[in-house]
């Protein structure tokens, strides 16, 4: 079954270590992911800026690791992204900004692309924080 | 035939940039001639309320983003209508046409979409 996982929340929340577990379950059990689609807060998972202390969990690197090992297709709302400081070289380049972060593995897309994958998925799944 | 979504939105329209994003996420549906629903349900309700000064908070009004909903074609647009009386509202003070629900015909929209969204 083809799952697309719409990803909203925080980077160090509750819900991102449970939208990790549930990708890589699903892979263990041979489903594929036909998206990842990083929105709101969780665009912040996709920043190479992020240092984490050396014993504990960093989680955008813990999702590149997973985007590289199963090449999944990675995207990080481009709205979203710009408002919250996450950019790749061709955004930093078109504003004129004095740096770019987005980690490889993830992609800047628009929102088109969250429909295009729920419209091809079979289940959607919405990681969103509370709860 | 394309899945139908329906955006149920329950966030206050100034505690965050979620009432934003969430709209955009219906326009972009819209712009792909998706069927895209929505919903205002709770707090969310707030956001339809007529009048509002959101220059007041430094905000940028939420007025252009609801009424371009209907020029994408997202024509569907619903309000839980016990939320809007729990708050003191009714439809006649909303900046949009929405058609007022009752809970049993909330739980139909529900069970009649591929895909629901909730903010």
């Amino acid at each position: 079954m083809q799952f697309v996982l719409l990803i909203s929340c925080a980077p160090h929340s509750a819900a991102m270590r449970r939208a990790l577990c549930f990708a890589r379950e699903l892979l263990a059990q041979e489903h594929s992911i036909g998206r990842l689609f990083f929105y709101q807060d969780a665009v912040h998972v996709a920043s190479a800026l992020q240092v984490c202390a050396q014993d504990e969990q960093h989680p955008g690197l813990q999702w590149q690791q997973l985007i590289q090992q199963h090449s999944l297709d990675a995207v990080v709302c481009v709205a979203a992204a710009l408002r919250r400081g996450v950019v790749d070289q061709a955004e930093a380049d078109r504003y004129r900004l004095p740096a770019s972060n987005l980690l490889s593995g993830f992609t800047l897309s628009g929102l088109g692309q969250l429909h295009e994958a729920m419209q091809d998925g079979d289940r959607l799944l919405h990681f969103k924080g509370e709860a | 035939m394309s899945k139908s979504l329906l955006l149920i939105c329950q966030s206050s329209p100034w505690s965050g940039v979620t009432s934003r994003e969430s709209l955009d996420i219906a326009l972009a549906g819209g712009a792909f001639e998706l069927p895209v629903s929505m919903l205002w349900l709770g707090d969310g309700v707030w956001q339809l309320k007529a009048g509002q000064q959101p220059e007041l908070l430094e905000q940028k009004n939420l007025q252009a983003q609801l009424a371009a909903l209907p020029l994408f074609g997202i024509e569907k647009l619903y309000v839980c209508a016990s939320s809007l009386a729990r708050r003191g509202l009714d439809s006649t003070q909303l900046a949009l046409a929405v058609e007022p629900l009752n809970q049993e015909q909330i739980g139909a929209l529900l069970r009649q979409q591929h895909q629901v969204l909730g903010f």
